[in-house]
Order: C-alpha cells, then structure tokens, then sequence
C-alpha cells in the first residue's frame, strides 16, 4: 500500500514538470506582455511614457529576458523560496494574494463536494433500488433540471430570494462589517448564512451529475449474482444493499473527487463574479486579461496541483476501497 | 408419528413475471418433494424456469416476478411450516435463507464480492445464524474451508474472490452456502462454468458433503451427464411446467415424454455417435496441410516492463505448438481453461502476436505457402478473408446497434466494396445457408434467441468464403438442444463449401462429435495428437485419460465419474 502511494507521488513529478511547462507557455501565448497592455491602457488615458522608462520597466520586470530564462526564474523561485513572483497589477507577491484567495476557493469547493456527496448518496441509492418508481422519476426530473439550468442564473435566482424574503446580505462570504474581523463565533454564523447559496449553486449540477453516475452504476451492481448470494445468507434487504453492491457502486464515486475538486475550484468562476465572492476564478480571470503574467501562471499551476492531489486521493481511497486495484 | 418422507415439498407453485406488455407465466403448478439425502435433478433448458423455482423456495424472485400461488412446505421440528405464506422480507423468510436452505449457484467468478475476503463473507454468513462471536465465527469458517478442501484454510480466508481460481471460489460458495448447516441444498448449475476435471472434484465434494450431512439437494442443470451421474430423481422442466419426473433410471431407459427423449437424444455421447461422416480422403499423408504451425510460443508478460518484480520471464501461455489442419478437416483443440488453447487459436489469426514460431497457410494445393507470421498490414487483411473466427458469446459478438443485414454484410462491405442489392442478396443467401429467414436481415440482434445469434455469427463468418474457420468454443452458450442444431449445420455447412475447422471447444464430448481429429492441450503444451475416436476411446497420454475418465456420461447405469482417474493417479 505504501509502495503505491509512493509510486504515484513519484509519477506525479513529471507531471508536475510538465504543467508548469504548459502553465507559462498559455501566459506567453497571447501576443505582448504586461507592459503592453499597461502601456495602452496608460496610452487610452492620455498618458504616454517614454522609450527610456519603458526600457527600464522591461529590464525591471524581467520581461526582457528571453522566455526561458524567465520561466526559470519564475520556477526557481517557487521551488526554493516558495515565491510565485510578483503581480504586477497588484503591487504584492503573488503568493500572498493567492494564499488568500485559494483558501476560500478551498473552503468552497469542500463544502461544496461534501454537499454533493450527502445528497447524492442517497437519491442516487433510493433511485437504483426503486428504479422507474414514483420518486425515482421526481428525483431524475429534478436532477434534469439542476443540470440544466446554468449556475449564474441560479445565483441570481437564490440572491434575490434571499435578500427579499430573507433580508440578508448577499454576495461574498461574509457581511462587509466581519470582513476584516478577527475570528469570532459571530462572524463563523454570518459566514455559514453567506455561504449557503454560493455551496448550492455550485453544487447543484454536480450532484445531478453524481446521482445519474450513482444510479447508473448501482443499477448495473444490483443483479449481480454475488448480491443473490447476500440475499440467500439471509442477511436483511437493507444491508445487503448496503454492504455488497453499494460497496461497488461507490468506485465512480470516488474517482470523481479526481475530476470534481478542479472542476469545482475552475467552474465557480461565473459563479463567484456574480456573487461577488473573494475565490480564485475572478482574479485568474483579471490576471489574464491583464497578462499579469506570473499571478495566472501561478493559479494556473496551482488548479493543476489540485486536480494532481483530487486525482492522488481518489487512487488511494479507491485503493483502500477495493482490493482488486490494491493488488494489481 | 414417523418422520414424513419429504422434508421439503413445493405443491402447485407458480410464478409470473409481469411485464410491460404481457404477463409471462415463468412457473405454472409445478410440484415436487426433496427427500433427505437425496438429490433432485431439475433439468430443462434455459428460460424454462428452473432457476426461477429455485430460488422461490428462499423466496428470492426478481423484480417483476410474483408468486401466485402454491405452498413449499418445509418439514422441521415443530411440524411444518409454509415459506410461501410468509412475507419476502419477513425474519422466519431471513432465518431459512442460508440457515435452512443454502445455495450455491453457476458463476464462480461473480457470486461472491470482490471486495470481501473470502473469510469476512463466510463469517457474515455464521453469524447471521448463530450466535457465536467473531472468533468462534472465524475457527467455523476454517473448518468449513477445511471441509471443501481449500489447501491452507487460515491463510486463504484472508484472501480475495480475485486470488482464487474458478473451482476454488466454487469451492469457498459451497463452504458459505454450508456454513449454518442447512438441511436443503440448492445447486443451481453449480459446475456449468468449470472445466471437467474441475467439475468432477467440485461434484465429487458436493456429493460426499450431502452424504455426511444427509442434505436433501435441489441439482438444477442443463447437462444429462451430470444427472446421470448425480441425482436419484430428475423433473424434466419446459415452459415452466415439469412435464416428466421420476427416478433417474426411468428417466434416463424409459422415459414418456417426447420432450425428454429429445433433450436425451441431444446430449452428444462420448462413446459411438460421432457425426457418421467419411472422413475427407485429404487426411492422407499425401496432402499438404492448408495451415501449419511450427513451434509456436507464446510468452504473455515478458520481462520488459519497467516496474516488474524478480526476474520472472513471464507466463508461458502456449509452449512450442506443432500442428497442422489439412483441408476439409475439423481439428478439435480441447484443455482446461488456461490451457491455452484460445491463444493458440488467436495465433492463428495473429489477433495474438505469437512470441516466436510460426504459422503458415496455403490457400490451396498449387499455391504457395504464406508465412503468416511476417504478413504485412494489408496481406494480413487478405489473409483475414480466408481464415474466420466463430465466438463464444453469441449476446456479446454481435453489435447491438447494427441491423443483421450490417452485420452480415460488414465484411462484404469491407473487404469486397460491395454495396447496396449485391449485399442484400448475398446476405440473403447467407442467412438462407445458416437456417434462417432472409427476411430476418432488417432486425436487431436483440430480436433473436442464442442460437439464432450464433447462426448469424456464422453466417458472418460464411461472408467472404473462407477455407478456414476457428471456432473458439462456439457452442458452449448454447442449450443442448441449440447445440447438436448447431453442430449440425456447421458439419452441412463444410460439406458444401469444403471447409477446414479449427474447433477450440473444453467439451470434450462436442468434440468428439464434430472433429476428425483432436489435439489435447495441458498447460500451454499439446500433449496429444490423434483422431478424435482413439483421444476419446483409448487415449494414450496420461493427462488425457484423465482428462477423458472426468466427463460425466448421460447413463445412470454407467456411472463413469466414479471411476475416474485423478491427479495424483496419474
């Protein structure tokens, strides 16, 4: 078990290698760089810089360097200083600004994928055993719609029913007055009371999404013929369903954390715009636009470690759940 | 008061299934007794109800499946009581699952959980019905792993269904279904999916744990062999109804029912009852063989992989193969599973790249000889036309999405460019040839039953006009009955298109019926070569008389099991 787990740590590092690769060359990909794009919004206001100081900006960025010697800047300081450089736009290390924002990405995506997994566990269950029943039909109609209706519209929807029948504050994740608060039981509740409609909206399609897959596996377990067996022990319907083919049913479950958790963490974007949310897509989106070249390098690299280490905890928790992927 | 006979008896039971258009009578009044000790055969083909009505007496029904009717009345010490009036999920129904009526059914490779230990699933089963602790539970499951004869039982309770082989699970199902001491036995096809020397030892274990614990057994099997060889009393099944049952020996010398002597007259016999056919004059010496292998080897897993551990050099599937397949000539490869005897046919084809030797194929008498091996890409296609394949799956080698009329017509489309009339009237020829309505070319495979699948398959393969065919076990998935039809028309087919077989088949008996002559493979090696009527009669090598004494032979009066040769006979 060891053993697999530190192959898989092993296989990650080329990949690695090979994303910070990709990363910086989608930031150097669009034509000219952040001072171009500072010098024309500079240029729209009526201001006009001179060749000399353009020069020396250049040289101070580090932006005339040839492109690989920047990209071994760029990766040399994140491997021994842990220093993702500098954003320009923003005047601060690029770390501190994304540390920031990739906590409340996280904070999202979890809580987020844990309501994706408590709802959809059991519709998903209910759905396969009482297959084409009455609620098996509410539940797939439901779920239909939760796919089907885009996110942004959902967080409109749920803002202004929240503000106008419940007369919260809406958007970001806390109350303008505990933004900047020290850690308090009150400003935990008014997180929780902001939190719910940004989980929901995000949440809705993958658990659609999820109860579809778990259905459709459980489906497919459930005539199986060692779940006959089960039942010819004598052991209770509830457990036999439980025990032998859920059991089964949950590797696609789990191999989803692999693809939901970046999902998740790159799909709030619209999301978190509309809501106003302080998490990692609004910014990467600005950086890009603004070729604010090492900040969307850095959330670039930093979504591809978080789909590596989803992918990571999906192997091992598939592991620890069947031993046919432990042995092999 | 005497103990009454029958310790279980099923009166006028009935089963329907309710579908989306039509009710379907799966079980119509069937009746019968399970005496003590002594096993019943429940034989018919497939969708005749057998397993349906067994698996009501522990009241498991699928889905759509309702009990109308009857009572199962299992005598116990408190007189007896009626499965039938309780309710499905009831605790008296929980308590006879696996504590009074234990089941073993047909396949090893998915009746038990994968992701399970062996030992966790039989405990399970333990405590459910005893009240013993995990430990006690543990020491039973032991025993009971002793019992089948599981070499290393405290070991092997802590491994997977994955590490064990077929007879192995089969062996640890039988120690599960056992594990509370049940006075009723269900088996229901319990050896179908085993080879037959397997399928002797796991009925051999089967009959002495019934004879120690005086179990009264429920056989549910297509296979008059395995009747023959087992059971004291046998119910003839058909369309859900028991059309004929009684003492095994009446059954097997006297029996009334048309319907019986039919399913008799099917089962292919070892001795005598070869197909009766001349055998081609090419099978003399003087002909050259259309296809020949020289030391063909195939090695799966050789050390090249990275990560691999030791320095293993890897499974030997197929070990130095020499044979050849003269025109006009059915060749039977016969083995356990494992043997490598679909290697070896795949070989043939080079689906499989064989590791080293050679194959090479003549398409007649004047033309050169072709080293398969080093064909190219397109002359490996040309050759493709010559030499077909036949699968055993007749569900899952026929794409689902795909009319017949494509089906067939595939290989005409490809390798032909033929289109639009020419194909239809071609297939329509083809489905003319295999027994089938050439108006059947516009439907889905679906639309057909298992043999008229398999006759599709063939027609498939019919298409380009092949001089050979290998036939990986191409009617094992069929009934009885399907299966002589089968045979049949192959054996109608290659008389009139002067064809050669390969005929990779683990039935020894269907072998015998259909091959001129026979190559027996044990581990990757063929240990025999000869015509099917001496390999079948007077075999020469030890492995294969023992491999000969193992199958079961459909003549109570001549048990053949009993006698056989065993491993360490040998």
């Amino acid at each position: 078990m060891l053993a697999y787990v530190a192959k898989r740590v092993l296989y990650m590092i080329p990949t690695l290698f090979g994303m910070s690769l990709i990363a910086f060359m989608i930031i150097q990909l669009p034509p000219g760089d952040y001072l171009t794009s500072l010098l024309s919004t500079m240029a729209d206001g009526g201001q006009n810089l001179d060749e000399a100081t353009i020069a020396r900006l250049r040289a101070q960025y580090g932006l005339d360097q040839p492109v690989y010697v920047q990209y071994f800047v760029w990766i040399g300081g994140i491997l021994t200083r842990g220093d993702f450089g500098y954003s320009f736009e923003w005047n601060q290390p690029v770390s501190t600004l994304i540390w920031d924002r990739m906590g409340s990405t996280l904070l999202i995506s979890l809580a987020s994928l844990l309501m994706v997994w408590a709802i959809s566990l059991p519709i998903g269950i209910y759905s396969a055993v009482r297959r084409h029943s009455f609620g098996d039909h509410a539940f797939t109609l439901l779920g239909f719609i939760g796919l089907a209706v885009p996110n942004f519209i959902m967080a409109l929807t749920l803002m202004y029913a929240s503000y106008r029948f419940l007369g919260q504050s809406v958007g970001g994740i806390f109350s303008p007055a505990f933004v900047d608060a020290p850690w308090s039981l009150a400003k935990l509740t008014d997180m929780l009371s902001h939190m719910w409609i940004p989980v929901i909206v995000i949440a809705m399609s993958g658990t659609a999404a999820m109860i579809r897959i778990l259905r459709a596996n459980l489906s497919d377990e459930l005539s199986k013929p060692y779940v006959i067996t089960a039942r010819a022990k004598g052991l209770p319907e509830h457990k036999v369903i439980l025990k032998y083919p859920v059991r089964i049913a949950l590797n696609p479950f789990v191999s989803s954390i692999g693809w939901v958790l970046p999902d998740l963490v790159s799909g709030v974007t619209i999301t978190a715009i509309v809501l106003n949310l302080p998490t990692a897509g609004p910014l990467l989106l600005r950086a890009l636009v603004g070729q604010d070249m090492y900040l969307a390098g850095s959330f670039i690299l930093l979504m591809g470690v978080l789909t590596l280490v989803g992918m990571l905890i999906s192997d091992i928790l598939l592991a620890v759940l069947d031993p046919r992927i432990r042995f092999n | 008061m005497m103990k009454p006979d029958a310790l279980l008896s099923v009166r006028n039971l009935s089963i329907d299934f309710h579908l989306r258009t039509h009710v379907l009578h799966a079980v119509r009044d069937v009746s019968f007794d399970l005496k003590r000790g002594k096993t019943m055969a429940l034989v018919g083909e497939s969708g005749s109800g057998k397993s349906v009505t067994a698996r009501a007496l522990m009241r498991i029904i699928d889905k759509p499946g309702r009990m109308t009717g009857g009572q199962i009345l299992l005598d116990g010490p408190d007189g007896s009581v009626d499965i039938a009036e309780f309710k499905e999920r009831s605790r008296e129904v929980l308590a006879i699952r696996g504590g009074r009526i234990g089941l073993i059914f047909q396949e090893p490779m998915s009746s038990l959980s994968p992701v399970h230990t062996i030992g966790s699933q039989i405990v399970e089963a333990v405590r459910l019905h005893r009240r013993v602790s995990k430990k006690e539970a543990r020491v039973r499951c032991v025993e009971l792993l002793r019992q089948v004869e599981i070499p290393q039982p405290e070991l092997m309770a802590d491994r997977y269904t994955f590490e064990f082989s077929g007879g192995m699970r089969q062996r640890a199902m039988i120690a599960m279904a056992l594990a509370c001491d049940p006075e009723v036995l269900i088996a229901d096809e319990p050896t179908t999916a085993l080879d037959v020397t397997t399928q002797a030892e796991i009925l051999d274990l089967i009959k002495r744990l019934q004879d120690e614990r005086g179990m009264a057994m429920l056989l549910i099997t297509h296979d008059m062999g395995i009747v023959a060889e087992v059971a004291d009393e046998v119910a003839v099944m058909r369309f859900g109804k028991i059309v004929e049952q009684g003492p095994v020996d009446d059954m097997f010398h006297a029996s009334r029912h048309p319907y019986t002597r039919q399913l008799l007259d099917a089962t292919v016999k070892l001795e005598g009852g070869a197909a009766g056919r001349a055998l081609p004059a090419s099978l003399a010496p003087t002909f050259t063989p259309v296809l020949s292998l020289r030391n063909l080897t195939k090695v799966y897993g050789a050390p090249s992989r990275m990560f691999s551990r030791g320095s293993s050099r890897g499974l030997v599937a197929v070990d130095d193969a020499n044979l050849d397949l003269f025109p006009g000539e059915n060749l039977g490869i016969v083995g356990e599973s494992g043997s490598g005897k679909t290697t070896l046919g795949r070989m043939i084809l080079r689906i499989v790249e064989p590791t080293s030797g050679s194959v090479t194929y003549r398409a007649d008498e004047a033309a050169s000889p072709v080293d398969v091996t080093a064909l190219g890409k397109a002359d490996l296609r040309r050759y493709h036309e010559d030499v077909r394949l036949i699968f055993q799956d007749p569900f899952a080698s026929l794409n689902p999405r795909m009319t017949v009329k494509q089906i067939i017509g595939d290989p005409l489309v490809i390798s032909k460019g033929m289109s639009g009339r020419a194909v239809e009237a071609r297939v329509a020829e083809l489905l003319g040839n295999v027994g089938l309505d050439p108006l059947a070319m516009e439907r889905y495979p679906h639309a057909f039953s298992g043999g008229q699948r398999q006759r599709i398959g063939i027609a498939r393969a019919l298409a380009l006009n092949p001089k050979v065919i290998v036939a990986d076990e191409a009617t094992s998935a069929l009934d009885v009955s399907i299966r002589s039809q089968i045979l049949d028309l192959l054996l109608d087919i290659q008389k009139q298109l002067h064809l050669s077989f390969v005929f990779i088949s683990h039935d020894i008996s269907v072998v015998r019926y259909f091959c001129d002559r026979v190559a027996v493979m044990h581990r990757g090696k063929i240990v025999e070569v000869g015509d099917a009527e001496t390999i079948c009669t007077n075999p020469s090598q030890p492995y294969t008389k023992r491999l000969i004494s193992s199958v079961p032979n459909p003549d109570p009066r001549n048990k053949r099991m009993l006698h056989r040769l065993r491993a360490d006979q040998v």
